[in-house]
């Protein structure tokens, strides 16, 4: 276990050294996660070793975003006047993403024969 | 009695304490959320009200709190780069799906980020807080920087990126069905576009061909959405 975080924390810090190195507007975690599914293409010797604590990890992804979920209590007068406004903003616009997803992914999986289900 | 208080005092300023309250809260909202079954019951909403409450209560500020939970934030990076394994598991799929999920990924980012900044903007938001909003579909990291490139408020991007994540798991289920959309794929794709990592949680609850793809999403449209937003408030603002 401590073998593969120490994996995955060298990804992330080779992820965050290329970002800021080369000035990327992509954050290191994400260069990291491109990396690692490359060194998983050209080396599934790889994938035995870290699977566990990646399934573990993944499992518990929910927990990851409570500590910046709680600062809403440092925004508490912004949402006490725009809060309704904020919410039904998010709302609106996750449901709208959603569906603008899901349909657009159906229709060209249709048209490029992709259709598997 | 000032016993009791030199204890607290010594506790609160301590990072174990508030580490502590962030795990227990997590399974205990993890197991009532199980048990309840609800869509509205999901983990990270019910958590952050558990805390929060305790929190307001106790008079303890963000910052101190922060000093313990930064310990489970910052595993937030190790579990982008092991979303690499479920990509990995599903490569052959993801060949051949690769121009729905592009086209699904434009079409998501695009209607997240416009369809957000014109409803707050109808209802009355202005200045840094509508900028605030642009980026939350992505996930925090990448919403942050973005909100801090484009002069929005990072501290409160992070908490409507948040409420997007809450918003998207509560909502994805009912709607999907509601739409009778079966496909997995499709499915987990549009909700990791637009919930990131909540989304992305949720689907893997759901079932793990979706939650792959749902990883792939987030994936992308963290990048879409830095290149995106500041594009797009460019014409808005």
């Amino acid at each position: 276990m401590i073998r593969a975080v120490a994996i995955l924390l060298v990804f992330q810090l080779g992820g965050e050294v290329a970002a800021r190195g080369l000035g990327l507007p992509v954050p290191g975690p994400v260069i990291g996660l491109a990396a690692m599914f490359a060194a998983l293409t050209l080396r599934p010797a790889l994938r035995p070793m870290l699977e566990e604590t990646a399934t573990t990890i993944l499992r518990h992804l929910s927990l990851l975003f409570v500590p910046a979920g709680v600062g809403v209590i440092a925004h508490l007068d912004t949402f006490g006047r725009q809060g309704p406004a904020l919410v039904a903003a998010l709302t609106v616009s996750t449901a709208a993403s959603i569906v603008a997803g899901v349909y657009v992914f159906r229709a060209v999986a249709r048209l490029t024969g992709a259709d598997d289900e | 009695m000032s016993d009791a208080v030199d204890l607290w005092t010594y506790l609160a300023q301590e990072p174990l304490l508030w580490l502590t309250l962030t795990l227990v809260a997590y399974l205990a909202a993890d197991w009532g959320a199980g048990k309840v079954g609800h869509p509205l019951a999901n983990p990270v909403l019910i958590a952050v009200i558990l805390i929060g409450a305790v929190l307001l209560l106790t008079g303890t500020d963000y910052q101190r709190y922060f000093e313990g939970a930064q310990f489970v934030h910052f595993m937030l990076g190790p579990a982008t780069v092991a979303l690499a394994f479920p990509l990995h598991e599903n490569l052959g799929r993801l060949k051949r799906t690769a121009l729905p999920m592009l086209a699904a990924l434009f079409a998501g980012s695009v209607t997240a980020i416009g369809t957000a900044v014109a409803v707050a903007w109808a209802l009355g938001v202005r200045g840094q807080t509508l900028l605030s909003i642009a980026p939350k579909s992505a996930t925090a990291p990448v919403a942050l920087g973005v909100s801090e490139q484009i002069g929005g408020l990072p501290s409160l991007t992070a908490v409507l990126v948040i409420i997007t994540g809450i918003v998207g798991a509560v909502i994805a289920t009912p709607l999907l069905n509601a739409l009778g959309v079966r496909d997995w794929r499709a499915r987990g794709f549009a909700v990791g576009v637009a919930a990131h990592g909540i989304g992305t949680a949720h689907a893997f609850r759901i079932n793990s061909t979706a939650g792959a793809f749902s990883g792939i999403g987030m994936g992308l449209n963290a990048l879409l959405t830095a290149i995106l937003a500041p594009l797009l408030i460019s014409l808005f603002v």
